[in-house]
């Protein structure tokens, strides 16, 4: 039951882009079509679910043992930054196929606050999924990523869907690219406000 | 460099390059810390501050980094001043250090601040390059703070935390779809100013 609530909460409720603003840039980036932000989405939820476990040790085992927690920033990005390095190294050698799919994708990952945000998020938030507020163990906060990685996958599938269709449409000239790109983000932000209390 | 074109470093980061408005960087922090006026521009400082920190630096030391480990090596020197920031902000402005919550940490990953060290700072002067800081932080902040006050007004009824209208005001303004919305309109009313569109 809690892990369903995860999801929910992670993919409707609190939808990273469209509540959080967590990766708005990639968002208005590489969603102009719908199959460039498939792959983004399928390189976000591969990297953040092992960005969550790496960084979830290195807390846990490291930084809270040593009492350096305030180091948390700094080697946070660190682990994320050589992490991308070493995933998209590691698919190169194993899976070619895979690296067409995902390779450019990757280096992108770095600057994707998604990947600190949530990986910062798991260790410093206590949640309430009906068993009362508490940190999330290590299951837990893995599949809150990848919940996590999934909402902002379907907002960047059904926003760059839209704006497939905006491309034929006649937009104001100061409308044009941003800015009516925004526009379409807020209204799609009040349809997802209607999911909230579900959790 | 003459004294006219020092000023002009500063007006090009406000106008020119202004990275909210006409660069669309740093996205994230824009549309998540700016429910009130005062959250903008404690934001709009705390980013300024690091950015011309780490400008000076990266410009000063630039030249003894190799080419191939220069963005590690530019992201730790921006962690780290994020960090100072950090810990300031929790010890003497704990509210808002509670209001800005997880962007604080995230401005390591602003991509102004990388980008302005990647673009500017590596091959200029230090002094060039705090001038270039200073011009595009308080290009950030005026638009953060202009944000801020919009959804402000619309969605509490209040400016910079007085109030001067009865009741709670249109809520959505607050929350997430306000701030989509407020930055669209502001940023075709920024381009209609400036003659870009």
């Amino acid at each position: 039951m809690e892990i369903l609530l995860i999801f929910i909460s992670a993919i409707f409720v609190n939808n990273v882009v469209l509540s959080q603003f967590l990766g708005v840039c990639p968002f208005l980036g590489v969603s102009k079509k719908v199959g460039t932000a498939a792959g983004m989405t399928a390189a976000v939820t591969f990297v953040m679910a092992i960005a969550t476990l790496v960084t979830y040790l290195l807390q846990y085992y490291v930084l809270v043992p040593l009492h350096i927690e305030f180091l948390q920033t700094v080697s946070f990005i660190l682990v994320i930054a050589s992490l991308v390095q070493m995933v998209e190294i590691i698919i190169k050698k194993i899976s070619p196929s895979l690296y067409q799919a995902l390779g450019i994708f990757l280096p992108l990952i770095t600057t994707n606050c998604v990947v600190l945000g949530v990986a910062i998020q798991v260790v410093t938030n206590e949640y309430d999924f009906g068993a009362g507020a508490h940190m999330l163990g290590l299951g837990h906060s893995i599949l809150f990523a990848i919940a996590t990685a999934i909402g902002y996958g379907l907002a960047l599938i059904l926003f760059a869907g839209i704006r497939e269709q905006l491309e034929l449409s006649n937009v104001p000239k100061a409308f044009k690219g941003v800015p009516i790109a925004l526009l379409t983000a807020g209204i799609m932000a009040l349809a997802f406000m209607g999911f909230s209390g579900l959790v | 460099m003459s004294k006219n074109s020092k000023l002009q470093l500063i007006v090009d980061g406000i106008v020119k390059n202004n990275p909210t408005f006409v660069l669309v960087l740093g996205m994230c922090p824009t549309l998540g810390t700016t429910t009130s006026a005062i959250n903008g521009l404690g934001m709009g400082v705390a980013t300024m501050v690091v950015l011309i920190l780490s400008n000076i630096t990266i410009s000063a030391i630039a030249r003894f980094i190799p080419d191939k480990v220069r963005i590690p090596s530019y992201i730790v020197v921006i962690a780290s001043f994020v960090t100072i920031v950090q810990l300031l902000l929790q010890a003497y402005v704990p509210v808002l250090y509670d209001a800005l919550g997880i962007f604080l940490p995230l401005i390591v990953v602003n991509c102004i601040i990388l980008g302005r060290a990647e673009a500017f700072a590596n091959k200029n002067s230090v002094g060039d390059s705090a001038l270039d800081g200073v011009g595009i932080g308080l290009g950030f902040t005026l638009a953060l703070t202009a944000i801020g006050l919009v959804r402000e007004v619309l969605g509490s009824g209040s400016a910079f935390g007085w109030k001067f209208l009865a009741g709670d005001g249109m809520l959505a303004f607050v929350l997430a779809p306000g701030a989509f919305i407020v930055l669209a309109y502001l940023m075709v009313v920024f381009r209609k100013i400036t003659k870009n569109a």
